[in-house]
């Protein structure tokens, strides 16, 4: 859906058309490709480029927060073949931002990785494109025919000597490519398991040649930030949380959808933003960060502003800016049961402390909620996530760990209650009314 | 490689090559392995669903090894390695979606379908199958229609329109 309401809108002042704003014609009337412009034809340094996305303390949107400038800054200046590629593999549970972003504006995105390929000095470039949005996919190519034919990829753009021609990618389903050398090796034509760190992609990337990766809503950011300044960027947010950041809201609120704002805004504000709890239920429990990240009681939550800091002072993570906000008709078994189920379905299988333990927490989860649940089983879930993070090659074993810790830790009695009494401490017809399924009185 | 023992011509058509060619012009020259991915999703297309065999064409085309373009084919979610319906519905039941009844929504469908995920109707018309995140969360519930085609909101009035739809 187009945008529902923001504050400060940078990466969604073209989104307000719906699907009608996103041609080329569009981006160039709203001052799109002004700043590749303004950078080749002022001939910019790379290092001074570079210094105003510094300054600007982009962090980087995917969800590890690291800070774009200082990611760029690490390719080397030798290197003959270098690549720039973004990450739009979005298969965060509760991420839908960079869909949104390709559907409405996808020219930010490109003029962003074009400028980005002359800060690093790549000559080509790769978006891969989560498999799920074949519809995306295919406007992105659009929109890549488009500003080739308007010289802004190519050989000599706008008649400069720097040239850079970029293609996308299409992925077919599978969440580990969100990984960023999971995705390097599926876009060589491989399985997507993630590589040992490091070397970083820095130095050794796609077909082992130094190469830049960043989310989609970083290289979207890019233009707006040169616009205006890196400083001024920064002063929108908070220190250390440069900028606005787009928040994809799912689950028990009136209005679910994509929500612009600075950084530091305060969770409630969000939420009023979002038309408030459905139902005017109460809230229970939100993740704030996509479903990896840990979850955070609704009187916690409640108290955090929506940046890097301020979210992991609470004990979670911002992550791709994912809130799944769930109400009092959610059974927080029930709800671990099935994020347990999806790291245990989409690990890669590369390494046995996430193979096999994804399968042990999916398993001992689905017996507690079916019923079947041992008094041991909290303290054995824990015990298999101490076996699980930080000791596989990527995070996905400590993704699936902090959903089954998190929950614990802060529901720990309902867990006990479902062991004990073998069934669910929230009503199964108030969990089944909660989803709005089904209309009020059918069966 | 469990497939099945179905015989189904593995070549491809000229337009289907000339896709795969499409694909191959965006890497290296020396990296055509790179359009195995989307070579793959063009062969499933034209055939339905991926045999050993169409998966062995593929790959000789594109120089690699028959095994390694398996091994792509057998690790991503949306490559059928079986025959499926005329229609694959996936159905998201991942949270953000089973907050807004995505659950609910495979239900329903399974009721009207008769059918239980990863089965097929009699009429070979329908297949079903549980999908993970499609990134769509807002829209939830959240299905998809042959791999390519998304439905959102889908409550029971959208999914009944959707089956009568497909004919």
């Amino acid at each position: 859906m187009a945008l529902i309401d923001t504050i400060n809108p940078l990466l969604t002042t073209g989104w307000s058309k719906g699907d009608d704003g996103w041609s080329l014609k569009d981006y160039e009337a709203r001052g799109g490709y002004k700043q590749l412009r303004r950078v080749l034809e002022s001939k910019m340094t790379q290092d001074d480029l570079i210094a105003e996305v510094k300054k600007s303390v982009l962090r980087g949107r995917g969800g590890a927060g690291f800070p774009t400038g200082l990611k760029w800054s690490f390719m080397p200046k030798a290197a003959p073949e270098k690549y720039v590629v973004c990450n739009t593999d979005e298969g965060e549970p509760g991420t839908f931002k960079d869909r949104d972003l390709l559907r409405f504006d996808p020219h930010s995105t490109i003029e962003g990785m074009i400028i980005a390929g002359y800060a690093v000095g790549a000559k080509l470039g790769y978006n891969y494109i989560h498999g799920e949005i074949f519809e995306i996919y295919q406007r992105f190519e659009a929109a890549l025919d488009q500003a080739r034919a308007a010289g802004y990829l190519g050989n000599n753009i706008l008649g400069s000597d720097f040239s850079f021609d970029l293609f996308a990618h299409h992925g077919w389903g599978a969440y580990i490519c969100g990984e960023e050398t999971g995705l390097l090796e599926s876009i060589e034509g491989k399985k997507g398991q993630p590589r040992y760190k490091p070397p970083f992609p820095a130095n050794f990337g796609l077909y082992g040649k130094p190469t830049t990766i960043n989310n989609t809503e970083t290289f979207a950011a890019i233009p707006f930030i040169l616009g205006m300044g890196g400083e001024a960027y920064l002063n929108l947010g908070k220190p250390n949380n440069g900028g606005t950041k787009l928040f994809s809201i799912s689950g028990h609120v009136n209005r679910p959808g994509n929500y612009e704002v600075p950084m530091g805004t305060p969770f409630a504000k969000l939420l009023e933003m979002a038309g408030g709890m459905r139902g005017g239920r109460k809230l229970k429990a939100v993740i704030p960060g996509g479903s990896s990240a840990p979850v955070l009681p609704a009187d916690v939550i409640m108290d955090c502003t929506m940046d890097y800091d301020s979210i992991a002072k609470a004990g979670s993570m911002l992550g791709s800016g994912a809130v799944i906000v769930m109400d009092e008709t959610v059974c927080m078994v029930k709800a671990l049961e099935r994020l347990a189920y999806f790291y245990f379905e989409e690990s890669c299988g590369q390494c046995t402390p996430c193979r096999e333990g994804s399968g042990w927490l999916y398993r001992v989860v689905h017996r507690i909620e079916h019923g079947e649940g041992r008094p041991e089983d909290l303290d054995l879930l824990n015990r298999v996530t101490d076996n699980m993070m930080g000791k596989t090659i990527c995070a996905l074993a400590d993704a699936a760990a902090f959903p089954v810790r998190s929950f614990i830790k802060h529901f720990q009695s309902e867990f006990e209650y479902h062991i004990n009494n073998k069934k669910c401490l929230v009503d199964p017809d108030v969990q089944r009314a909660g989803s709005g399924f089904f209309k009020a009185g059918a069966a | 490689m469990n497939t099945p023992n179905i015989t189904v011509n593995p070549e491809l058509s000229p337009e289907a090559l000339k896709k795969i060619d499409r694909e191959v012009a965006k890497y290296p020259a020396d990296q055509k392995q790179s359009a195995v991915m989307a070579a793959l999703v063009i062969a499933q297309d034209e055939k339905g669903w991926l045999s050993k065999e169409t998966i062995a064409v593929v790959a000789n085309y594109l120089g690699m090894a028959p095994m390694a373009a398996y091994e792509v084919a057998s690790f991503y979610n949306m490559y059928d390695l079986h025959p499926v319906g005329k229609y694959k519905l996936t159905v998201c039941t991942n949270l953000p979606c089973a907050l807004s009844g995505g659950v609910h929504a495979a239900d329903y469908v399974k009721g009207k379908l008769g059918i239980d995920f990863n089965e097929t109707t009699p009429d070979g018309k329908f297949t079903l199958k549980e999908g993970e995140c499609m990134g769509a969360c807002g829209d939830a519930p959240v299905m998809l229609v042959n791999n390519k085609r998304m439905c959102s909101f889908m409550l029971p009035e959208q999914i009944d329109k959707l089956l009568a739809e497909c004919k």
